[in-house]
């Protein structure tokens, strides 16, 4: 059976107050997601209410995106908030639980708005074999 | 009472062998079926580079010229897919997981 | 007011098996903030789908977790199959639903054993685990692996279950249920467990749905949400109701895996005797186009992945969103309060997977 999933098209100023309406039906939130599509950012704020699946989406610049925090109004949110600005250098205002970038301790910053580094390929054969 | 359980089944457990086998001398009961170690029928292999190419850990390396296949053992994870994609079905899974190793060589068949 | 001290818990504890860090406000021996971190095992995972094409990628998704593996893998077939629109054989839904609440027992098993572990109580801790191995016996005579099953791919299933291997494995559920009996009557009424776990850590109903919270964590604080009432693979076609306690307590979040013990079998049991004859798998032709949500439920709750491809053989981006991820706020706000003594016991109520965690 396939699920309905309900996506709502929403700005970035009213994240804020839509989703205090969700808190208040009841819905949990279910995650936050970053999509990296070409020079965007896309940005989905999924809750759930009895299997109820409802997923808010807006889109930001891939450099200098900067949403408001919801940990306001869910204050779980930190976790995922903290996740996305480290991954991927969104910037985050008013963040509960704030981590400053240290979340995530990557090698490289924000590394999931550059392209995949190449894996590293099989070790080569002995020459000739043994 | 749960107390005279956990006595019950304490005092049950002490007259009985253990449920644990001696591993290095006593080996393990391998499984019929259980995906284990890649082994290669090297004489029917033709070198299409089939199973290089699709390996998730890129595992294999196929020499066409020399006609030599290659594995490295430890990056193997025993998935098996090369074992379904060979056009000739000259690899197979085998129960076993094979010897431990202290240095990370190329096998070569 | 006492004097506010600064514990260090983990990421290296004894009753940790993987690394999570919480930094504990101690006042006397209370502990008044708990401030998680994780990300010290971060692998990336989700940008390796840029390199692995989707097919590929089944092999990596099983590996996201080494307990839950098969589960995972599930969720990835069932996300692409259903932006493919790919008609999976029905017999190919039994088997990942029989071979999903396997998994579910031998997680639920293997937590209780790390549960009495950090309740000190050893001798429950070695038979959890006692029978947990005969579980294991059977998921590696059914998939070939004893935790990374590697039985689903895109398409249905790579293995079927022949009826007498279904004969041999209901025999062995049969007494592997009888077993877990005796333990789960230890823990349920056992005065020293009980005295461990009653009134410790509670979440309201209302803090676990602001929080966040998934599965048993949930279902422990009285709200009846369990993925599987989406009714995916073939538990449309079970009897199923999910199983809840109302105190909110680390024992409603204990009693609740411990029922879901049994329920697990039960729901292998009507699988078996349902199960149609068939196909197993289909061709898979064309490549992700699309996007989708898809959520399952794993032992340690609902698990989302979030999938989007663009025709190509890579997809744009797969994201995992893993229970324990969710599961990290709630821990938060069960600690804050608590008795130091009581922090292992805690954590490990939310049934912590940090690997899963760090995908
Ligand atoms: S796929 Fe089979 S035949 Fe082709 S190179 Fe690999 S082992 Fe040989
Ligand atoms: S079993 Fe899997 S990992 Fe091992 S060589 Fe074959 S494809 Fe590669």
């Amino acid at each position: 059976m396939i699920e309905e999933q309900t996506i709502i098209p929403i700005l970035p100023e009213t994240l804020v107050a839509e989703t205090r309406k969700m808190r208040d039906q009841g819905y949990r939130l279910v995650q936050i997601c970053v999509t990296r599509l070409g020079e965007e950012l896309e940005l989905d704020y999924s809750f759930d209410l009895n299997r109820r699946f409802v997923n808010f989406r807006f889109r930001q610049p891939k450099i200098g995106a900067r949403v408001p925090s919801i940990t306001s109004v869910y204050w779980c949110a930190f976790t995922y908030e903290n996740e996305f600005s480290d991954l991927f250098g969104v910037q985050v205002d008013g963040n509960a639980l704030d981590f400053k970038g240290t979340f995530y301790m990557t090698a490289m910053k924000h590394p999931f708005i550059h392209d995949a580094a190449p894996i590293p390929t099989a070790a080569q054969p002995l020459p000739g074999g043994q | 009472m749960a107390f005279f359980q956990m006595k019950k089944m304490i005092l049950g457990w002490t007259f009985r062998t253990p449920v644990t086998t001696r591993y290095p001398f006593a080996p393990r009961k391998i499984c019929p079926g259980s995906r284990g170690r890649l082994d290669i029928t090297i004489a029917n292999c033709i070198f299409c580079s089939v199973c290089a190419k699709r390996c998730p850990t890129d595992a294999l390396v196929v020499d066409k010229a020399n006609k030599k296949w290659h594995i490295d053992r430890l990056r193997c994870i025993s998935c098996g897919y090369c074992v379904e994609l060979c056009p000739k079905k000259c690899l197979a899974l085998a129960g076993d997981h094979g010897i431990p190793t202290v240095t990370k060589d190329m096998e070569t068949f | 007011m006492g004097t506010r001290t600064l514990i260090p818990f983990g990421p290296q504890h004894p009753v940790l098996p993987e690394p999570i860090h919480i930094d504990l406000v101690v006042e006397d021996e209370k502990v008044v903030e708990a401030i998680p971190s994780i990300g010290f095992i971060h692998r990336g995972l989700e940008k390796l789908v840029e390199k692995k094409d989707f097919i590929e990628y089944v092999y990596v998704a099983e590996r996201i977790c080494g307990i839950c593996s098969f589960i995972h893998g599930q969720t990835y077939c069932q996300g692409i199959e259903t932006i493919m629109k790919i008609p999976v054989p029905p017999r190919a839904h039994y088997l990942r639903t029989i071979w999903g609440e396997l998994s579910r027992i031998h997680s639920h098993l293997l937590w209780a054993g790390l549960m009495a572990d950090a309740f000190g109580f050893e001798a429950l801790f070695m038979h959890s685990w006692r029978i947990r191995e005969r579980v294991l016996d059977l998921i590696e005579a059914t998939t070939g692996g004893r935790v990374i099953f590697g039985s689903c791919k895109v398409g249905g299933a790579r293995r079927d279950i022949t009826p007498e291997q279904m004969h041999w494995l209901l025999g062995e559920l049969a007494e592997v249920e009888k077993e877990m009996r005796l333990i789960v009557d230890i823990f349920m009424n056992d005065h020293s467990v009980k005295h461990r776990l009653c009134g410790v850590g509670v979440i309201s109903k209302d803090d676990a749905v602001a929080l966040g919270a998934v599965g048993p964590t949930l279902r422990g604080s009285g709200v009846a949400d369990d993925m599987r009432l989406l009714k995916y693979a073939a538990f449309g076609d079970l009897d199923f109701q999910p199983i809840t306690r109302s105190d909110g307590d680390s024992y409603s979040r204990c009693a609740v895996r411990c029922a879901e013990l049994f329920q697990s079998v039960d729901l292998i049991r009507q699988a078996a005797a349902k199960m149609p004859a068939g196909e197993i798998a289909v061709k898979v032709t064309g490549t992700p186009d699309g996007e989708f949500f898809s959520r399952v439920e794993q032992p340690r709750g609902e698990v989302v992945y979030y999938i989007k491809g663009n025709g190509s053989k890579n997809l744009v981006r797969f994201r995992a969103r893993t229970p324990t991820f969710a599961n990290v706020p709630p821990l938060v706000k069960m600690l804050a309060g608590c008795e130091l003594a009581d922090v292992p016991v805690l954590v490990l109520t939310i049934d912590p997977c940090i690997s899963c965690t760090e995908r």
